[in-house]
C-alpha cells in the first residue's frame, strides 16, 4: 500500500505537470516568459515524478523481496520509468521539451491503468521466474521498449506535423516545435540506439527460456512478436541507411515497428497463450 | 546470363533478403493467434471441435504447425540462401578492401561536404595533415600532391560479423533439428530411471541421430519439495534432489535440479518441468488377496493440484476400473463440490468411484492411463478416502496407504545449442560496431592553396568537427 501512495503521488505530480506544460505549449507566442517558467516547472516535476516512480518501483521491490519485475502492475510502473527516463535522458542531449506533454501524457495512461486495472499486492515468485536473467531480460527489454515508444512518439509528432505543413504552415503552438527533419533524424537515432539493446533482451530471453524450459527458441506466442518486433526495426533500419527511406515512409515504418512492440506487450500478456503469461491478471 | 544467372542474382540481391525477412515476420503471425499442436495439442483439440470444417482448412495449410510447415520453411530456407548469397561475397570483397589504400582524392574537393580553403602556405601542409589524421587512426594514402583518408572500415566489419552470425544462427538451428533428442519421463520419488529409449513416456529422434548417442546415466529420484506462498497459493520453489551416475554403475553423485538450474551432460539437459502426487493405494480381492498396491500417477487438474487419475486392475474378475480424484487439501463448496484448496498435502483425501465390467482394455486401441473407459461398465461404489482409510467396495477392499510426489524430467539433448549461442553474441557484438562506428573519408589538396574536405558515409554527424580540428592543427 505504501507503494500504492507513492506511485500515486508520483502520478498526482505527473498531472499537475502536463497541466502546466500544455499551458506553456498554448501560449507560446504570446507570453514567453511565462512559458519558459512553466516549461521549467513541467521539466522540475518530470524529474521529480522520475524520482518518486523509481523509489515506488524499488520499494515495490523491496516489499516484494525480489526485483519488481513480476507481473503486469510492476511491469507497466517500470515500463513508465523507463519511458520518462529516456525522455529526461534524451532532454539533457537535445532540445526535446515540447515532448514534454505527449510523454507525460503517455506516463499518465500507464500509470492510470497500472493503478487501476493492473494492480495486484505484492507476492513472491513464481519458481520459473527465480532467476537472474529475470533483472537481465526484462530491464533490456523495458529500457528498449522505454525508447522505442519514445521514438514511436517523435515519429508520431513527426506525421502531425507533416501534414500541418502540407496543409499550409504550422499551428502557433506547433511553430516552437523542431523541424521536420530533426525530429526525423532523431528518432532513427533512437531506433539505432536500441535496437542492439533489444536484440541483446530477445538473446538473453532465448537463454533462459534454454535454462527454464528446456529450449532456446520455441515460437512462443511471445517470442514470435518479439521476433516480429525485432523483423519491423531490422527492417526500419535498412530502409533508412540502405535504401535512404527519409521522413514520412519512415516515421510510418518507425510506427508500425513501435505497434508491434505495443501488441506484445498488451495483447500477448492479458489475451494471449503460451508461456509468458506472468500477467498476473 | 542465362536464367539461372538471373534467378540467383534476383535471390541474392538485398532487397530479396530484405522481403524474405519481412515475409519470415508475417508469416511467423499465425501461429501466435492459432493454437499449435507442438505447443498445446489439446487446444488445437478443442478449436476443431469448436469449429470442425474452419480447422479441417486450416490445417490443410499447416496453421496448427506453422513452424514445421512446407512454406514457413519455404521462406525459412530461402531466406537462408539469400542471406549467404548476399554476405559472403560482400565479406570477400572486404577483406580486399582491408588490404588496399583508400581510394584517389576525387578531382574537384568543392562538391564534397565541408568545403574549405586555407589561409596558410602550401609548404608541409600535407606532412602536419598526415600526422594529424596518423594520429587520428584514420587509414592514409599520401600522393605527390594531396592525401586521401579514411576512418571506420570496422562499421563494414561490424556489419559483415552481424549477418555471417545471423547465418550461424540458422545454421545452429538447422543442426538441432536434424542431431539430438528430446523426451519426457514422470518418476514418483523413489524410482530409477535409466536413460534409454524405453524408460521415456515420450522421446523423439531428430533425423540424424541414433539411439547409441544417448548420454549413458541414471537418475535415483530422492526427494521432491515445492513451497507455496500462503496467500496467493502460487508456486515460490520446486527442489529436486536426486543421485546421479554417469555412465551407468559407477559412483552416485546427488544433484540438485531445479527449474532454473537444470543438470547437464554434456550437449543434454535434464529439467524439471512439472509435478503432481501419486496416492499409494493397495487394492485387494475377496479373499483379501493383494491385487495391486503402489503409487499411481495422477494429473493435476489446477493450481491447487486438484489431480485425476484411474486404478484399472484387468487381472479381478469381473474387471475393476476406478475413475478417482486427489485433492492435496480437501474443501468442499456447493458450486464446485469437492475440490483442493491448497496445493500441499495438509488434508489429503482419495475421491473414488469403482465401476464394474470390461475394462475394454483388449481390443487394441491405446487408452489413457488417467481414464477408465466406463461404456461398458457399471458403477458399484461412491467412496471419499481419509489417509490410512479402507474401503469394501463389494468385489474386495481399496486402501488409501499414502502419496508421493512425481516430478516430470524434461531431456534433451540439442547440440546445436552452443553455436545459437556463439551466434547471438558475435551477433551483437557485430550490431554494437556497425551502429556506432562512422565511417567517413578526408582528402587534404594542394592546388596553389590548400584544401580540404570529407564525406561521412550515411551522413553521420561529426565530421564537421574532425575537419575544423584539422584546419586548426594546419593553420597553428
Amino acid at each position: 500500500m505504501v507503494l500504492y501512495t507513492i506511485a500515486f503521488f508520483a502520478h498526482a505530480i505527473e498531472v499537475s505537470f502536463s497541466v502546466k506544460d500544455s499551458e506553456s505549449s498554448n501560449k507560446t507566442s504570446f507570453d514567453f516568459t511565462r512559458t519558459e517558467r512553466s516549461g521549467r516547472i513541467g521539466t522540475a516535476m518530470m524529474i521529480l515524478g522520475f524520482i518518486f516512480l523509481f523509489a515506488g518501483v524499488i520499494l515495490r521491490g523491496a516489499s516484494a523481496h525480489r526485483v519488481p519485475w513480476g507481473n503486469m502492475y510492476e511491469f507497466s510502473i517500470t515500463g513508465a520509468l523507463a519511458f520518462s527516463g529516456a525522455y529526461l535522458f534524451a532532454l539533457v542531449k537535445y532540445k526535446l521539451r515540447w515532448l514534454g506533454l505527449p510523454v507525460s501524457i503517455a506516463v499518465l495512461l500507464t500509470l492510470g491503468t497500472a493503478i487501476t486495472v493492473l494492480y495486484r499486492p505484492s507476492a513472491p515468485l513464481v519458481p520459473a521466474l527465480k532467476s537472474t536473467w529475470l533483472a537481465i531480460h526484462v530491464s533490456a527489454a523495458i529500457i528498449s521498449g522505454g525508447v522505442f515508444l519514445l521514438a514511436n512518439t517523435i515519429a508520431a509528432t513527426y506525421l502531425i506535423l507533416d501534414r500541418m505543413e502540407e496543409r499550409g504552415g504550422r499551428n502557433e503552438w506547433a511553430k516552437k516545435l523542431p523541424s521536420l527533419e530533426t525530429l526525423d533524424q532523431l528518432s532513427y537515432r533512437l531506433v539505432a540506439f536500441v535496437f542492439p539493446l533489444w536484440t541483446f533482451a530477445v538473446i538473453a530471453g532465448a537463454i533462459w527460456a534454454e535454462s527454464a524450459w528446456g529450449r532456446y527458441w520455441g515460437w512462443d506466442p511471445k517470442e514470435t512478436w518479439a521476433f516480429i518486433t525485432w523483423v519491423a526495426y531490422a527492417a526500419y533500419l535498412h530502409a533508412r541507411v540502405t535504401a535512404g527511406w527519409r521522413g514520412r515512409k519512415a516515421a510510418w515504418l518507425c510506427l508500425f515497428a513501435g505497434s508491434t512492440f505495443l501488441f506484445n506487450y498488451i495483447y500477448v500478456n492479458i489475451y494471449g497463450t503460451g508461456r509468458h503469461t506472468y500477467s498476473g491478471l | 546470363m542465362n536464367i539461372f544467372q538471373w534467378i540467383w542474382r534476383q535471390l541474392t540481391s538485398m532487397r530479396t533478403a530484405l522481403i524474405l525477412l519481412m515475409m519470415l515476420g508475417l508469416a511467423s503471425i499465425p501461429g501466435s493467434l492459432f493454437p499449435q499442436r507442438n505447443q498445446n495439442p489439446m487446444k488445437v483439440r478443442d478449436f476443431a471441435a469448436a469449429n470442425p470444417t474452419l480447422a479441417h482448412w486450416l490445417d490443410k495449410v499447416g496453421i496448427f504447425d506453422v513452424y514445421s510447415s512446407a512454406w514457413f520453411s519455404a521462406i525459412y530456407i530461402l531466406l537462408f540462401i539469400s542471406l549467404i548469397g548476399c554476405v559472403l561475397p560482400r565479406s570477400f570483397e572486404h577483406l580486399k578492401a582491408i588490404g588496399k589504400k583508400p581510394p584517389l582524392t576525387p578531382k574537384y574537393l568543392d562538391r564534397m561536404e565541408g568545403f574549405v580553403e586555407l589561409e596558410r602556405g602550401t609548404e608541409g601542409a600535407l606532412d602536419t595533415a598526415e600526422k594529424w589524421l596518423k594520429k587520428n587512426r584514420f587509414r592514409v594514402r599520401r600522393e605527390e600532391l594531396s592525401i586521401s583518408a579514411e576512418k571506420g572500415y570496422s562499421r563494414e566489419t561490424g556489419n559483415l560479423l552481424f549477418h555471417l552470425s545471423l547465418i550461424m544462427i540458422l545454421f545452429a538451428v538447422a543442426a538441432g533439428g536434424l542431431f539430438g533428442s528430446k523426451g519426457e519421463a514422470i518418476l514418483n520419488v523413489g524410482d530409477r530411471f535409466i536413460n534409454t529409449p524405453t524408460s521415456y513416456d515420450n522421446l523423439t529422434f531428430a533425423k540424424f541421430q541414433k539411439e547409441g548417442d544417448m548420454v549413458p546415466f541414471s537418475l535415483r529420484i530422492l526427494d521432491f519439495k515445492a513451497s507455496y506462498d500462503i496467500n496467493t497459493n502460487a508456486p515460490t520453489d520446486y527442489t529436486l534432489k536426486v543421485a546421479a551416475s554417469n555412465p551407468i554403475g559407477s559412483k552416485e553423485i546427488l544433484k540438485t535440479i531445479k527449474v532454473n538450474s537444470p543438470l547437464t551432460y554434456g550437449s543434454t539437459k535434464i529439467y524439471l518441468q512439472a509435478n503432481g502426487y501419486s496416492p499409494v493405494v493397495a487394492v485387494r480381492d475377496k479373499t483379501g488377496k493383494l491385487i495391486f498396491e503402489g503409487p499411481v500417477t495422477f494429473l493435476p487438474q489446477d493450481g491447487n493440484l486438484t489431480s485425476i487419475g484411474a486404478i484399472k486392475l484387468p487381472d479381478m474378475s469381473p474387471q475393476i476400473g476406478m475413475v478417482a480424484s486427489f485433492l492435496p487439501t480437501a474443501d468442499r463448496s456447493p458450486k464446485r463440490g469437492a475440490f483442493s484448496s491448497f496445493p500441499e498435502v495438509l488434508d489429503p483425501r482419495l475421491l473414488v468411484s469403482v465401476w464394474m465390467g470390461n475394462l475394454g482394455l483388449d481390443n487394441g486401441t491405446p487408452q489413457s492411463v488417467y481414464r477408465v473407459d466406463t461404456s461398458k461398465m457399471q458403477r458399484i461404489g461412491l467412496k471419499a478416502l481419509s489417509l490410512g482409510q479402507i474401503y469394501d467396495f463389494g468385489e474386495g477392499t481399496l486402501a488409501f496407504e499414502g502419496y508421493k510426489s512425481w516430478v516430470n524430467l524434461q531431456i534433451v539433448d540439442d547440440p546445436g545449442k552452443m553455436y545459437a549461442l556463439a551466434g547471438a553474441i558475435l551477433a551483437i557484438l557485430g550490431l554494437l560496431t556497425s551502429l556506432f562506428t562512422r565511417q567517413r573519408r578526408i582528402w587534404i589538396k594542394v592546388e596553389g592553396r590548400v584544401q580540404i574536405a570529407g564525406l561521412a558515409k550515411n551522413g553521420v554527424p561529426g565530421l564537421d568537427e574532425e575537419l575544423s580540428s584539422l584546419k586548426k592543427a594546419l593553420e597553428e
